[in-house]
This record gives structure tokens, C-alpha cells and sequence, in this order.
């Protein structure tokens, strides 16, 4: 049995107690404000999204230096190209994810934190969402520092519009930007869910940086076109691209969107996942 | 009195070294005793070699390379006009030379049977060619033929066993621009005279047979002869094909390009039986040579012109049923994650739970602490990816030769490379690992930052994620850890055949043991900074 019985929380007379409801929601408040609280004061998450900040843009801006495009239709995405950095920067947000459940871990401080908040469905709850809006805003931060070095850089480099490519600046760039920015929030929410999952630090950046980078590997070696096209349509690196690209709409394996969907399918899987291991075992 | 027998201690340096083993035995007990890491450890053998059957897939795969999957620049423009005449074509079998090597056998040779030794001499009065004349790799449909010559393409003499191709043979001839040239029996080129054939300077070629050798000449006037090569062909029959012949020569695994051979003086030692034109290897359905070549005789000049190359088929002009045997340890980059992930645990379990403290009581001396994990993990990493490559090579490969693919010959001293070098690329990458750990001390970003420069570095080079059109940079397999991957590269550049090497391929850019030799001197780099903060900094 556990130390962590849920005991529901004292303090409402018989006969006045509010509907469950409003405890839930009550309970939520009270979990992300105590999260948030463990979030801001420790310098960690902070200085893992400046990172992400600074290796998308960083890296971007690189890879733009060193792209050409000598000749129209030279089949370079050049948002693929500003958008180099977030297969740098999706380790750091993942890694981010991860440590948010890994650290209480790795501490002992889950059984403190499950002690005060037994429900742990609402404290998981809380966990991602205080995650979501910082890497959110940071995610943002970087792929648009990222997309204005690119619209600064490609241009010299042959990005123009006597190649084919009219503007950096369309609807088409900014659905990328925004595909780019929701991938990398997912991807956080993924290392999350792993996390829960298997409670381990190491394992569980292992396991992700494992799922995202080995399915592009593989789709590259294996020599049957059909399965290449399969892996790169299930893994979430892969279709979080597709979510990402500006060029060639009609080759992509999956749609923009479709992308983004198999990206957040991953993201609840894991998190799912999480929960039932979360719910059932003890801490 | 009695005397007290006294056994001398063991000297200082003895009792150190002792000390020290028992150092290194006290972290194998600490590894081998914690059962998520060894399951990490096997499920990296595991994988490596179950990687080996995963490369089995080419069920009817052979129609497309592994490079042009991804549908990236200049293979894509070639398989796509090759696949309208019919997939099938590319199905065929790759002809196989002496000793089992896949080549390339599709010329046009203007030919006599000779029997016995004797010597062909010819003048090779010009060399022309036509090429597209837009660069390979544009999206033109009907690609536009200009007139110009490849480096490689080739006209000369040749004494060749028979017709069909990947038959024995020794040729002199002139090149584009890589002067006169002798090769036979596919891998072997050796330089002659320098320089192009201008009309104002025309090349005079020979070849003398006597038995299974067959010796090469070239001369820039005719009378003043100079030893180019000596050619064994061994079992070489007393009935060869003595002749001319032109070959355009492939580039990036495109047969586009035309030579043009103009020859005067052929003076032949055998009796003279007239010349029959023949396309080896066919054309279109037999192999992807576009058109046959012509033969033109008028006034004492014999003019051949054909499609086609003589050489070893590698890089992405192996393009049939085959792999190199490279593709067998294609696992490696996905075995690498979980050794990886338990050598940072190594250390930073220690610094987490904080059994550091009680290591270096026991250990005052940390470098010692250091170098006792070092070779621990060390020597984990080395054996599993010794045992996880030499499965895959042994179990591995004949899973793939199985669904019918025809390999690369190579010696048996390049497979003990390639299995002993992925032991040495995992030692190296465990090594690194726990480096890092001792300098970042937390597990999560440990793993990341070592799986960011030893994994993704190989994510960019392979070129469809890099996107720029096919050409990938260089740099990550050159400067990075991942470098180390060099090591299992099985079949050789060869400078004669222009052909894109490429990852995929199963190329890289460094040598073998080069490659290796960057992994260490991150390996190294990382274990002094890490030596020096243990010893600086509070545990």
C-alpha cells in the first residue's frame, strides 16, 4: 500500500462540501501553482530553453550561411533550411520535457509531491501544462529568431524570386513557423510522458532522442522505397518535417498537418502511457 | 633465541599496482551487478545485429539504390529515365569480374578472334565524345546532348577473353582527361603518357600477349615505346577477342556520355579476319547504356563509337541487387543509444545517489577512480560491438545473401577491421560517454549531448534530412565522434569510375582508421578536461 493514499482534503463541514467538480477544478489551481512555483525557482528549465533559444537560432543561421541555390527548382526547402537548428534544439526541449518529471525522480521529491497533491492525474496535468507555456514561448522565440535569420541570409544565397522563391514571408512560411513551434511543444510533452513512464532520467532521454532520431536513420538505410516511406511517415521527427515544409507540398509522405497530428499522437501516447503508469504504481 | 622469519612486503609499486586492480575489479563488480545495464548492454548487440536482417528487405528492392529512395539530385534524373524502359532492366543481374567482384561491362568493342600470342598496335588519331550537356542531376526530361568528354570516357585496344561481360580483360587507352591509361581486369589502372589527344598530337597504343600476360606500351610518335603495365589474367584462354573499342564512360551512375575513338595504323601480329562490332553487355534492356555504339571504316582509319564503362561497379553505380557488406553493421548507430545511455549512468548514478563520495573515500586518488571506470566501461563497449559486429557479419550477412543479393567481395582481414573497429568505435563512444558524465554530472543531459555529436552528425550526412539536393556536407563525419563509423566502410573509392560515395553507400569520408583516430582525440579531449574538474572540483 502506499504512503500516498488519497485522502480527500479536509476542510469542508458535512453538508457544505462543494460539488466534485469544483474541488477538481480547485485542486488543478492550486497543483499549477504549486508546480509553477517549483518551475520558476530553480534555474534549470530556464537555462535548457535559453539553450534551445540559442542552438535553433544559432545553427539555423549557420546551415542558411552554408546552403546555395544556384539554379531555379534547386529542391531546396529553404525553411528546412532556416529550421536546421531544431534537430539540435528538439534534443534540448526534450531533455527539458524529461527532467521535469526525471528530477522529482531523481530526488525523492515525487513522494513529497504526491504526498500533497494526491491526485495524481491532476498533478500530472499540472506538470505539462506549467511545461507548455514556457517552452511554448521559448519554441516561439526560436523559430522565429531562426526564420528571421533565414529571411536575411537565404536571399544572398540564391533564394530569390527568379528561382522560384517569391517570398519568405507567406502564409505557407508561416504555417512552417507555426508547425516548427508546436512540434518542438510536443516534443516536450513527449519527453514528458516518457518520463512518467519510466521514471529514469538517462533511460527516458535515451528512449526519446532514440524514437526521433533513429526513424529518419532508418528510413534512410533501409532499400525498399515503400517501408522508407512508412518510417518516415511514423516517426515523429520525420512527420514533424513534413509540418515544417515550405516546398514540394505534393512529395511530402504525409500532409503539413497530418504531420503535426502523428507528432501529437506520439505526444499522447506517451503521456497516456505516463498517467497509467502514473495511476497504478507506486512512486 | 629464536629468529622471526619476516616475509619482505610487497614493494610500493607492486602494492599500487595491485591496488589499482582491485580498483577496476570494485567498478565491474559495480557494473555487473546492476541489471538495467546489462540488459542495455545486450539489447546493443541485440540490435546491431538484428539490424543485419532489417538490411534484408530488398524483397524486389533491387529496382532502386538505397541512395535514390530519397530521391535526392543527380541519381534521381538517371533511375528516372532508366525506370520508363522498365524496371526489370535494372533487376538484372550486375555482371560479376575475376574473383567475384560486381563491375560495370558495357562498351562497344570492334573485334577479331586471335589465337596464341601476338601484339595489336594502333595510332589513336583523335578522341571526341558527346555528354548532356546539362549537368547531371537537373530536372530536364530530355536531357540535351552537347559534344565534350567526360574524364573517364575511353577509347583504345583491348584484349579481352570473350564477349560477355565481366570476362577477363587488359586494355590501353586514352581518356579524357586522364592521359593514356592501362587497365584490366577492372580494378587495375595504371598511368601512361599524360595529356589529352589533340589531332596535333595523336597517342600510339600496344598490347602483346604472351600467355596470361599481357603487357601495355604507349608511345608518342610510334617508334620510341615505353612500358606502361603488366597485365597477369590468369587461365586467360588461347582464343581471345583482339580489337578497338569506345566507352563514354559513367558518371554518377549514368551512362550518358558517348567516346569516340578514331584509330589509323591498326597493325595486328594474328592473321587479319575483318572486324565485327558488338555492344557488350547489350544495350537498354540489358544494361542501361542507351544506344548501341557504330563502327566506320574508310581509308585506313577505323572509327568506334559507343555508351558505356569498363570498371568496378561501386558507389551508387552498384545500384542493382547488391550491398556492400558494410550495410550488415547498418545497426551500429541504433545499437549505440542504450550502451551510451548506460556508460553516462556509470557515472552520473554515482554523483544522483551519491555514491561518489563513498567511491572517493575508497579512492582518494580520483584519477585512478577514473581510469578504473574507464576501462571498465571501456571494455564493455569493445566487447559488445566485437561479438554484436561479428555476428551481424557471420548470422547477419546470410540473412541478406539469402534474399539474393551479390555482395562486395572482401578479404577476410577486412571483416576482422570492420568487427574489431566497431568494438573500438563502441569502447571509444562509452569512453566519451562517461567523459562527459563526469563533466556535466547529470544523467539527461549527458545522453543528450553525446547523442548529439555522436548520432546526429550521421542524421545530417546522409543527406535527405540535410536536403541540399543530395550533395550533404562533408564536415559532421569528418570533424565529429561519428567519424569513427569509417572504420566499417568494406569496399574502396575507386578514382577510375565517378560515382556518388556517399553514407548511404556505405562510404565515408575519412579512412578507416582515421575516423577512428577522431573519436579518440574526442575521447581523449573529453577525458582530460574530465580528470581535471574531478580533481578540482567538491564531489
Amino acid at each position: 500500500m502506499s504512503a500516498t493514499a488519497r485522502v480527500s482534503p479536509p476542510g469542508y463541514p458535512p453538508g457544505q462540501a462543494p460539488p466534485a467538480v469544483a474541488a477538481a477544478v480547485r485542486a488543478a489551481g492550486q497543483a499549477l501553482q504549486a508546480e509553477w512555483t517549483k518551475f520558476r525557482t530553480v534555474a534549470g528549465p530556464s537555462c535548457l530553453l535559453a539553450g534551445v533559444i540559442a542552438l535553433t537560432v544559432a545553427v539555423g543561421a549557420a546551415a542558411a550561411s552554408a546552403a546555395q541555390c544556384q539554379s531555379a527548382d534547386c529542391g531546396v526547402d529553404p525553411a528546412h533550411v532556416s529550421f536546421t537548428g531544431i534537430y539540435l534544439g528538439q534534443a534540448v526541449v526534450a531533455v527539458a520535457g524529461v527532467l521535469a518529471i526525471g528530477n522529482e525522480y531523481s530526488t525523492g521529491l515525487i513522494k513529497l509531491s504526491l504526498t500533497a497533491m494526491p491526485r495524481r492525474l491532476t498533478w500530472l496535468f499540472a506538470k505539462a501544462v506549467v511545461l507548455t507555456g514556457p517552452v511554448l514561448a521559448a519554441s516561439a522565440l526560436a523559430v522565429t529568431g531562426a526564420a528571421l535569420a533565414g529571411r536575411l541570409i537565404l536571399p544572398g544565397h540564391g533564394f530569390t524570386p527568379a528561382h522560384g522563391y517569391a517570398s519568405l514571408t507567406s502564409a505557407t512560411d508561416l504555417r512552417a513557423a507555426v508547425g516548427a513551434v508546436l512540434y518542438l511543444t510536443l516534443i516536450a510533452l513527449l519527453g514528458l510522458g516518457v518520463a512518467a513512464a519510466v521514471r529514469d532520467s538517462a533511460a527516458a532521454i535515451g528512449l526519446v532522442l532514440g524514437v526521433l532520431y533513429l526513424f529518419p536513420l532508418a528510413a534512410a538505410v533501409v532499400s525498399n522505397p515503400p517501408l522508407a516511406r512508412h518510417l518516415q511517415q511514423t516517426g515523429p521527427l520525420t512527420a514533424g518535417l513534413d509540418a515544417q515544409a515550405t516546398t514540394g507540398l505534393s512529395n511530402l509522405p504525409l500532409t503539413p498537418w497530418e504531420g503535426l497530428g502523428v507528432v501529437a499522437l506520439w505526444a499522447a501516447g506517451a503521456a497516456a502511457l505516463g498517467a497509467l503508469v502514473l495511476k497504478f504504481r507506486d512512486a | 633465541m629464536t629468529t622471526r622469519t619476516v616475509t619482505s612486503p610487497p614493494s610500493p609499486a607492486t602494492q599500487e599496482r595491485a591496488s589499482f586492480w582491485y580498483l577496476v575489479h570494485a567498478e565491474w563488480t559495480k557494473f555487473r551487478t546492476v541489471r538495467g545495464w546489462v540488459i542495455a548492454v545486450l539489447v546493443t548487440i541485440a540490435g546491431i545485429t538484428a539490424f543485419a536482417f532489417l538490411g534484408a528487405d530488398v524483397s524486389g528492392g533491387c529496382t532502386t539504390a538505397v541512395g535514390t529512395a530519397s530521391g535526392t539530385g543527380a541519381t534521381s534524373s538517371s533511375t528516372s529515365t532508366s525506370s520508363g524502359t522498365g524496371s526489370a532492366a535494372a533487376c538484372a543481374a550486375q555482371p560479376t569480374g575475376p574473383g567475384g567482384v560486381p563491375v560495370i561491362d558495357a562498351f562497344y568493342f570492334a573485334r577479331q578472334p586471335v589465337s596464341g600470342n601476338g601484339t595489336i598496335t594502333v595510332q589513336v588519331a583523335s578522341l571526341a565524345g558527346q555528354v548532356p550537356a546539362a549537368p547531371a542531376g537537373s530536372e530536364l526530361d530530355e536531357p540535351q546532348i552537347g559534344s565534350g568528354l567526360q574524364p573517364w570516357s575511353k577509347a583504345g585496344i583491348i584484349i579481352k577473353e570473350s564477349t560477355s561481360p565481366g570476362s577477363a580483360y587488359a586494355a590501353m587507352m586514352v581518356t579524357g582527361s586522364n592521359g593514356v591509361r592501362m587497365q584490366w581486369d577492372y580494378l587495375n589502372d595504371t598511368p601512361g603518357l599524360a595529356g589529352s589527344v589533340p589531332a596535333t598530337a595523336p597517342r600510339w597504343l600496344r598490347l602483346v600477349r604472351d600467355g596470361a600476360t599481357v603487357t601495355g606500351y604507349d608511345s608518342a610518335d610510334g617508334t620510341h615505346w615505353t612500358l606502361v603495365g603488366t597485365a597477369n589474367l590468369p587461365g586467360l584462354t588461347a582464343t581471345v577477342q583482339a580489337g578497338l573499342f569506345a566507352a563514354g564512360s559513367s558518371v554518377n551512375g549514368d551512362f550518358g556520355a558517348m567516346a569516340t575513338g578514331a584509330f589509323r595504323d591498326v597493325g595486328l601480329s594474328w592473321p587479319a579476319t575483318g572486324w565485327t562490332g558488338t555492344n557488350v553487355g547489350g544495350v537498354l534492356g540489358a544494361s542501361a547504356v542507351p544506344a548501341p555504339g557504330t563502327l566506320k571504316q574508310s581509308a585506313g582509319t577505323v572509327t568506334v563509337a559507343g555508351y558505356g564503362d569498363i570498371g568496378p561497379a561501386a558507389g551508387n553505380a552498384y545500384s542493382g541487387s547488391g550491398f556492400s557488406l558494410q550495410r550488415a553493421l547498418i545497426g551500429t548507430i541504433f545499437g549505440l543509444i542504450p550502451l551510451l545511455v548506460v556508460a553516462a549512468l556509470f557515472i552520473t548514478a554515482e554523483y544522483r545517489r551519491g555514491l561518489i563520495r563513498v567511491s572517493l573515500t575508497a579512492a582518494p586518488r580520483r584519477g585512478r577512480l577514473l581510469a578504473a571506470k574507464a576501462i571498465v566501461i571501456g571494455a564493455v563497449g569493445f566487447v559488445a560491438g566485437t561479438v554484436a559486429a561479428t555476428l551481424a557479419l557471420t548470422v547477419g550477412t546470410r540473412a541478406l545473401r539469402r534474399v539474393g543479393g551479390l555482395e562486395w567481395p572482401v578479404s577476410l582481414l577486412t571483416e576482422a577491421r570492420m568487427a574489431v573497429g566497431t568494438g573500438a568505435l563502441l569502447a571509444v563512444a562509452a569512453v566519451l560517454a562517461l567523459a562527459f558524465g563526469v563533466i556535466v554530472r547529470r544523467s539527461a543531459p549527458t545522453v543528450a549531448i553525446v547523442i548529439a555529436v555522436m548520432i546526429v552528425p550521421y542524421l545530417f550526412a546522409l543527406g535527405p534530412l540535410a536536403g541540399a539536393n543530395g550533395q550533404a556536407p562533408r564536415w559532421p563525419l569528418v570533424i565529429t565522434p561519428a567519424a569513427a563509423l569509417s572504420v566499417q566502410q568494406a569496399v574502396p573509392r575507386f578514382h577510375q569510375l565517378i560515382a556518388i560515395y556517399r553514407p548511404n553507400e556505405g562510404y565515408y569520408p575519412d579512412p578507416p582508421w582515421a575516423g577512428l583516430a577522431v573519436e579518440c582525440a574526442w575521447a581523449a579531449a573529453a577525458l582530460a578536461l574530465a580528470f581535471f574538474l574531478l580533481r578540482r572540483r567538491d564531489a
